[in-house]
């Protein structure tokens, strides 16, 4: 028998909202059109918590806590835009660029990348950490894939989609802090993994222009991620 | 095996082996050992077999002895007599002194602060049992505590005792342990885990690899007692590989322990069963923290995850799980034994009992203390460490390790707890503490501890990850002349959003040496920045 759901009311930015136990402040911010901003953080992917960008103050809390892991809570207050989270948000956005060589005039997905559109969103309008420019290889290996590690910004969308999604856990992290690196099976060169199926799904995932198909005009590399919650539901469907 | 059995077992093994006339007591810790206490060790056998004394002499191995600074240590009885600095050469006067005047040229005096200052409950068996033998540790009341909980006491008794004891994670953030416990209880379901973190990661700390070298059976009774309190049937013991010898001695430790029906299935013939096993650890300080331990275990890559859920209630494969550190475990048992109100008389209104801190840097004395809550700095650093050596004036004392802050010397008056290190910017932390003198620099000691958590931070979030690589830039800026007062200014931003956007407690913390070195040495900044000079003459200007 199904477990009756409880639904919980809460504020949001002053807003009286309601959700069900088992969401997120963010789901439920979205439900009710309040923004905010997210970048590791895709639907139909266990969230992580990653990138700190959906981070909120809770009335109470002293700490600051990120909205797409975080379940509603009854008479919870949630605050989204203060001057201190966007200070913080900008700052994110500003560490990401400084860590690789985001140079998005010559960039495949310029104009459609989610960090470049964020940093517009958030009135990021410099870089005020110095840039690092680390030397960086492309992978360009498998037949209609590349992965130009120069401007990863080690999201792990690819990781999970092809492990939860595809099944095929072709990606994963290599190294710890600042030398991390996104790689295929063991570090191998993408176009001699066993595992890749060639679904692009991770290419469809990649808020960036690290993973992109060979040979298309930058106008039609638009990310196709549609098929995600539609996935998802059909699963949880049949579970 | 019942308590009256433990009894007997413990009276047979003092009337089974006559008492030796002398008993030598060698410390054979990682610190004596790589100092050559093995080979003193046989240098004494082989000179009580040569001069046919074995009936009347004993050589024995022990724990850690405190004094690491002047190891090999050992302990002779029942003259009472300490010896340091020992080598192989002097075991024929050692042996020739038995019951006679003693060595002068070695003699350790033993009335020295350092040890009179000192007051043990985690390390009361250290250096006086042979770890390798379970039943040195039941001759000292071992595994009795167990015995009781499981004779007459409900897990809610256990709790409650924990509880009224006050005592607090050893593992740095100072969580009440009985609570800790109780949410586990509390939690439903069948199957719950307990696990004990023997990760230690801190640079310099090895205050948990002396517990578990000196006394693994202490740490292993604590665990058995918190399974049965919060209902658990399996434990896993998380230990650095790096740490041979204490693995080595905890699985000897199990296994003696599983052999007397301590461990395992229907431990005292009641129905509470309990398993443990080992876990090695890579030796990524971020695996200490629990939920990236916990992944580890679960043979994933060790990251943190967002808590909440916290593992007490979503821990190892989603189980509710109970972690503490091995020094929590430590002063599991005691408790039990003394009373809950016993350790609490112990230490300050809201820090009881003891803390062991592994005492390094410039003092005379260097090794593994255990002091109660509520001593003063100074009582550690002037009289337990001996002081300043060579004339050097004291500057700081730093504790926590990369977590934590220096404090100078204004506050050298202070109670050693929770609650006071936090006010002045520092932590309690797991319990290093490194002791500095005008020759050191600050700002290199910032840069020190932050170059630490750029290679020690996972990668996972944006703020650690690329944030802890940024101030570490900017800190080498500073130490190399060639910053700017802007550059300052943006490493202060970084720390106020490194601290309270990083996922996990390593990014969270690893601000705090820059904050409280700018709190109390801010002028040694500006002196690296505006005169281009480093006031204690470490840091090379690059020109
Ligand atoms: C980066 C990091 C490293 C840690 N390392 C250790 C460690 O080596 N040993 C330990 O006991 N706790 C460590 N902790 C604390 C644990 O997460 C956890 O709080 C502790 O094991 C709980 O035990 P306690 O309540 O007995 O202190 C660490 C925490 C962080 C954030
Ligand atoms: S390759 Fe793309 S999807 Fe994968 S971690 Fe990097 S930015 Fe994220
Ligand atoms: S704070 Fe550092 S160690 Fe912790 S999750 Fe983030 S990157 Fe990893
Ligand atoms: S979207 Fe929540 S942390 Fe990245």
């Amino acid at each position: 028998m199904n477990q009756p759901v409880r639904v919980k009311t809460l504020k949001i930015d002053g807003r009286d909202v309601s959700g069900r136990e088992d969401e997120t402040i963010l789901e439920v911010a979205r439900q009710n059109g309040i923004f905010i901003p997210t970048l590791c953080n895709l639907e139909g992917l266990t969230p992580i918590g990653a990138c700190r960008l959906c981070l909120v103050e809770i009335k109470g809390v002293s700490r600051l806590l990120p909205a797409c892991v975080t379940r509603v809570e009854e008479g919870m207050e949630v605050y989204t835009q203060s001057e201190r989270l966007q200070k913080y948000r900008r700052m994110v956005l500003e560490l990401l660029f400084s860590e690789r060589n985001h140079i998005c005039s010559v960039c495949v997905v310029n104009g459609h990348c989610e960090l470049q559109s964020m940093a517009q969103i958030l009135g990021m309008t410099h870089v005020s950490v110095p840039y690092r420019f680390p030397r960086l290889p492309v992978d360009a290996s498998h037949e209609r894939f590349v992965v130009d590690h120069n401007r990863c910004i080690l999201c792990t969308r690819c990781v999970r989609v092809c492990d939860e999604i595809e099944g095929a856990h072709t990606w994963d992290v290599m190294g710890r802090g600042i030398d991390s690196r996104v790689i295929t099976d063991l570090n191998q060169p993408w176009g001699e993994s066993e595992t890749c199926t060639s679904c692009g799904k991770c290419v469809n995932v990649c808020p960036t222009g690290a993973l992109f198909e060979k040979g298309k005009p930058v106008s039609e590399r638009l990310k196709k991620r549609q098929f995600l919650p539609y996935l998802t539901m059909m699963r949880e469907e049949r579970r | 095996m019942t308590p009256e059995e433990l009894r007997k077992l413990a009276e047979s093994q003092e009337e089974a082996r006559p008492e030796p006339r002398h008993r030598i007591k060698i410390c054979v810790a990682a610190g004596c050992l790589s100092a050559g206490s093995d080979r003193v060790r046989e240098a004494l056998q082989n000179e009580i077999t040569q001069r046919r004394l074995e009936g009347e002499c004993e050589v024995k191995g022990v724990g850690c002895l405190g004094l690491c600074t002047a190891g090999p240590l050992m302990l002779v009885e029942p003259d009472g007599v300490m010896y340091q600095n020992v080598t192989e050469t002097d075991a024929a006067d050692i042996v020739q002194s038995l019951g006679k005047k003693p060595v002068e040229r070695l003699v350790c005096p033993a009335d020295m602060s350092f040890f009179t200052k000192q007051y043990k409950i985690v390390l009361e068996n250290s250096g006086v049992i042979d770890p390798e033998k379970i039943e040195d540790y039941i001759a000292r009341d071992g595994y009795t505590a167990l015995a009781r909980v499981l004779e007459d006491m409900s897990p809610q008794d256990v709790i409650d005792e924990i509880t009224r004891s006050g005592l607090r994670g050893r593992g740095g953030a100072g969580y009440p342990t009985g609570l800790k416990w109780s949410t586990v209880a509390k939690a439903g379901g069948s199957r719950k885990f307990v696990i004990c973190n023997a990760d230690e990661g801190d640079p310099g700390a090895f205050m948990d690899r002396s517990v578990l070298e000196s006394d693994p059976h202490r740490v292993l009774e604590g665990m058995a007692i918190a399974a049965y309190a919060v209902g658990a049937s399996q434990g896993y013991l998380y230990v650095r590989a790096e740490y041979p010898l204490a693995v080595k001695r905890l699985r000897t430790a199990i296994r003696q322990a599983e052999r007397l029906g301590l461990l395992g299935n229907n431990i005292c013939g009641t129905t509470f069963s309990f398993h443990v096993d080992i876990r090695l650890g890579a030796g990524a300080f971020v695996c200490g923290e629990e939920t990236a331990l916990i992944a580890s275990i679960e043979g994933k890559r060790g990251q943190p995850r967002p808590r909440p859920p916290y593992p007490a209630e979503y821990g190892l494969w989603g189980y509710p799980t109970l972690i503490n550190n091995v020094e929590t475990f430590a002063n599991v048992a005691p408790i039990i034994r003394n009373g809950g109100d016993w350790f609490a008389s112990i230490g300050t209104e809201k820090s009881k009992g003891t803390k062991v801190f592994a005492l390094a840097g410039r003092v005379k004395n260097t090794g593994l203390i255990e002091v109660p809550m509520g001593i003063t700095l100074r009582e550690i650093i002037f009289d337990i460490g001996g002081g300043i050596p060579d004339g050097h004036q004291f500057k700081a004392v730093q504790t926590g390790g990369p977590s934590g802050g220096c404090i100078p010397e204004q506050y050298l008056d202070m109670p050693v707890d929770y609650e006071s290190l936090a006010k002045v910017g520092s932590i309690m932390g797991s319990g290093g503490m490194i002791v500095m003198d005008e020759t050191s620099c600050m700002v290199d000691v910032a840069k020190f501890f932050m170059d630490f958590c750029v290679s020690e931070s996972c990668g996972k979030c944006v703020p650690c990850r690329v944030g802890t690589a940024q101030m570490y830039h900017l800190l080498d800026k500073i130490t190399s002349g060639q910053a700017t007062m802007d550059d300052l200014a943006l490493l202060e931003e970084l720390c106020d959003m490194v601290k309270y956007t990083s996922l996990c407690g390593l990014g969270q913390t690893a601000p705090n040496p820059v904050l409280s070195t700018l709190q109390y040495f801010r002028d040694e900044y500006i002196a690296h920045i505006v005169d281009k000079q480093c006031p204690a003459g470490v840091c090379q200007m690059r020109h």
